[in-house]
């Protein structure tokens, strides 16, 4: 008998700051308001999804020393929206990104625990660290963490947070008004944490929550990154969407976990993944051609040299070649804020491959943006976007997907009444929620309590 | 839009677990084991919001709660834990359309900058009913749960070095409190302009670094999040004490005072009022409410055997910092109706159980006080300045304020 089918995870994006979401669609709508993150959710809740993302950032973009106007500028906070979520949701799970770095396990632990609790089991952690001083400007604590010690701190924080979590093993609330025994154990939630990034103790005041713990997602791409999530996640949020690359980060990762003692499916790989739908093919790939030129206006284009160029290139026309100067290589960078900066590690030779393409096609400053720049991943009709989404599944290539509409808020309907219908008669995706939380959805263990609090205190 | 005429008293009411008495949650209507759900929180303020009251607080603390002052103890005939009061206001905004929600924050272990945005989304989640209660926290062991400062073992209500400590956490409080306003303002209401022609979405001019240099921590701003629908929602304090009147006169909207008579509280009104003018704010509407502890029945004969049975469940008297009533609500309104003479705005009640107490506030307060004009009969406004008869106030930063 062949081997089953194995399920796909599909979860939604709420489309953020950056130049894939665009705005200036007159089906644009808000990215501040609560209705259009309640529209998103329900759609995503509609379509059976397992859970709704947000991501976050905790300082204004900058370029060139002022705010970056181009993109959508500003979010909510992530926690008061997904607690705002719950109640406009039954079943969804609710996935935040929490920086390691600008808070403190006892603060963030309270409040995942009590997403927990308010949401009946659906709270999910993206743990994502930083070290910058520009994001540190805006917190007690500063830029104080060096580069190579984030990672140190981020183990350390979700090791002293799941502390906390298991500091109460659940069967501590007695309530029992004859005898007057609130508590069955003076000690819940004592904890005591000695180590290099903290040194805390004291008693946790959030009782055990539905799901004990929340479920933690991990997204960063280093070697130390994926042996953090082999480690401690329960997800990766990864940004392999091509087959080939997709399959060597899915084995890479799932190897990792023995080292752990831990099973290939106690990991699921989740990539970022975008899309564009037409009634056929054709119509798909033409409407995708406009959507990117939507995303990259001239503007945008040359900000987008810039940070390969690491200089300021508004004389350029955007419309017309690239610049024949050379990129200025050092350590201060024109944009502060995202993640682009890191991404090109040699500029000179970025440039020059550049301006090779441009001139072999002719390609304007724009042209060349809009065609080296990131593509959407899956182009096509509903019945090509759902076989293409299976195939990579099946193929071991992740274990689902996180999709990110370019559209806010109605972006993801087109997909729920579309492509989930068809991915559901396959049989590759569930028709009903089969369980309440969100460890149910994701098919992972509950885990066990008791033990680390028993360690805790002694 | 003509100004509607504004009801004579405020009402709100501060909800913390089962009730403010300690033995709340042995009583039968009492919920114990529902305090860690949603649907617990969700039927309180729903209660509230039949009662057409202003608004509810949310009681919070970094620590467990504790019989002892500034110390936690090991008591397991109370409830300890309860949930994030953020988070628990903005779970319910979604199921609410006109009651304020205010939850309480702590300003001596948590980031001004979390906050302010964190407040700021409540708002557009309820559009426009979210405040917030700062508070301090002189607890060592509190500290100790977060281990970047360390917080030395007072006697509380005495002592040059109790003063102080209390002192340096007040005054750290009111600089939280200028951070968090001045990143709600750091957008101006106008800064998103979606400009297709430039390609522009936000102007980056109505964008406000807000540069804030104390002797506790600096921010460099601006928000992440866009100023709220109220502009600022309202910061309130309780100031049971001359320490924490400063900070409300600095830096609220609403202080809640504990006075325990018509004299006392008029000597603490006047005296805020003094500390307001004095720091330049005399032009600011800030509403003082009293703040009791309730226990409201049919005669007081059965409220005070309640008290009283309460009080021997706990196995002592309890007291607290506010005055403590227990009566008929027709005998509570007559001493609201007194008190107010003193200068309050209106009255934060804190129900010794809430089960019982809420919806005798809602059911026979309010009636009560609607029957001698003094309550409204309607939500009059969309927003918790509304109901409080506030402005929205523009942008510190804007131009037309330049």
């Amino acid at each position: 008998m062949s081997k089953p089918l194995k399920q796909i995870h599909l979860a939604a994006h709420f489309p953020g700051v950056n130049n894939t979401t665009v705005w200036s669609d007159p089906a644009a709508g808000s990215h501040i308001e609560f209705s259009s993150f309640a529209h998103f959710a329900r759609t995503a809740e509609r379509a059976k999804f397992d859970f709704l993302f947000l991501a976050e950032g905790l300082r204004l973009r900058e370029q060139g020393g002022e705010i970056y106007d181009l993109d959508v500028v500003g979010r909510p906070d992530t926690f008061t929206v997904l607690a705002a979520l719950a109640a406009v949701t039954d079943r969804l799970g609710l996935t935040g990104t929490i920086n390691s770095t600008f808070n403190e396990p006892y603060e963030v632990a309270r409040q995942f625990a009590s997403l927990d609790h308010l949401s009946g089991g659906r709270a999910a952690w993206n743990v994502v660290t930083s070290w910058d001083a520009f994001t540190g400007e805006n917190f007690r604590r500063g830029g104080f963490l060096p580069q190579d010690e984030r990672y140190a701190r981020a183990k350390e924080f979700l090791a002293t947070a799941h502390e906390l979590f298991d500091s109460w093993r659940g069967d501590e609330i007695l309530a029992d008004r004859a005898t007057g025994t609130f508590l069955r154990d003076a000690e819940a939630g004592a904890f005591a944490h000695r180590g290099r990034q903290f040194d805390i103790h004291g008693r946790f005041n959030v009782p055990r929550s539905p799901q004990g713990r929340p479920v933690i997602f991990q997204a960063g791409d280093s070697e130390e990154g994926r042996e953090f999530a082999a480690s401690s996640a329960d997800a990766i949020f990864s940004r392999y969407a091509t087959l080939k690359e997709g399959q060597a980060f899915y084995t890479d990762v799932k190897e990792r976990l023995a080292r752990y003692g831990r099973r290939p499916g106690q990991l699921l790989i989740l990539p970022a993944a975008t899309f564009v739908l037409g009634d056929t093919d054709e119509e798909a790939a033409e409407l995708a051609g406009e959507v990117r030129r939507q995303q990259v206006s001239g503007a945008t284009a040359i900000k987008h040299l810039e940070f390969v160029w690491n200089r300021d290139l508004s004389a350029y026309d955007p419309e017309g070649p690239l610049p024949d100067v050379d990129p200025v290589v050092g350590e201060e960078h024109i944009s502060r804020g995202r993640a682009q900066v890191r991404m090109y590690r040699d500029p000179i030779a970025i440039a020059r491959e550049w301006r090779e393409l441009a001139a072999a096609h002719n390609w304007s400053i724009r042209d060349l943006v809009i065609n080296t720049g990131n593509r959407q991943t899956f182009v096509g009709s509903p019945a090509t976007v759902a076989r293409t989404i299976d195939d990579f599944v099946q193929a071991d290539a992740s274990d689902g997907f996180i999709l990110v509409p370019h559209i806010t808020p109605g972006g993801l309907d087109p997909f729920a009444d579309k492509v989930v219908p068809l991915l559901q008669e396959q049989g590759v995706f569930r028709t009903d929620y089969e369980g309440t939380t969100l460890r149910d959805h994701l098919g992972l263990d509950h885990p066990d309590a008791g033990t680390t609090a028993e360690r805790a205190v002694s | 839009m003509s100004p509607t005429s504004a009801p004579s008293l405020h009402l709100a009411v501060a909800l913390d677990g089962t009730g403010w008495h300690p033995a709340s949650w042995r009583e039968p209507v009492a919920r114990p084991r529902d305090l860690f759900t949603a649907g617990y929180w969700a039927d309180l303020v729903a209660e509230a919001e039949r009662g057409l009251l202003d608004f509810v607080t949310i009681e919070d603390g970094l620590g467990p709660q504790s019989s002892r002052f500034l110390e936690p103890d090991d008591r397991t005939d109370q409830v300890r834990g309860r949930l994030d009061a953020v988070l628990i206001a903005s779970r319910i905004a979604p199921l609410t359309r006109h009651i304020g929600l205010v939850p309480t924050v702590v300003s001596t272990h948590t980031e001004p900058f979390h906050i302010s945005k964190a407040i700021a989304t409540l708002d557009y989640v309820s559009t426009g009913r979210a405040g917030l209660r700062v508070e301090i926290t002189a607890r060592p062991d509190e500290a100790a749960h977060f281990g970047r400062r360390t917080v030395p073992l007072t006697d509380a209500h005495a002592g040059p070095s109790a003063r102080e400590l209390v002192t340096e956490l007040f005054d750290e409080a009111a600089d939280y409190v200028e951070v968090v306003r001045r990143l709600w303002d750091s957008w101006e209401d106008d800064a998103e302009i979606r400009d297709a022609a430039t390609g522009r979405f936000v102007d980056r001019d109505k964008l406000h670094y807000i540069d804030f240099e104390g002797r506790h921590f600096s921010v460099k701003g601006p928000s992440i999040t866009p100023r709220p629908p109220q502009g600022q929602p309202l910061v309130t304090a309780l100031a049971q004490d001359t320490v924490p009147h400063r900070l409300v006169a600095r830096q609220a909207d609403i202080g809640y005072v504990t006075a325990h008579d018509i004299e006392q509280a008029r000597a603490i009104v006047a005296g805020i009022h003094a500390e307001q003018a004095e720091a330049g704010r005399a032009d600011q509407t800030l509403h003082l409410f009293g703040d009791l502890l309730v226990f409201l029945d049919d005669d007081q004969a059965e409220a005070t055997a309640r008290r009283e049975r309460l009080d021997a469940l706990a196995g002592e008297p309890y007291t607290g910092d506010a005055r403590i009533f227990a009566g008929t609500s027709v005998q509570l309104a007559d001493l609201l109706e007194e008190l107010r003479e003193a200068g309050l705005s209106g009255f934060r009640l804190r129900p010794a159980v809430a089960a019982h107490d809420l919806p005798r506030i809602t059911g026979h307060l309010v009636p009560e006080l609607q029957r001698r004009g003094l309550f409204r009969r309607a939500y009059e406004a969309g927003t918790l300045r509304g109901l409080l008869g506030l402005a929205r106030p523009a942008s510190r930063y804007s131009a037309a304020n330049a």
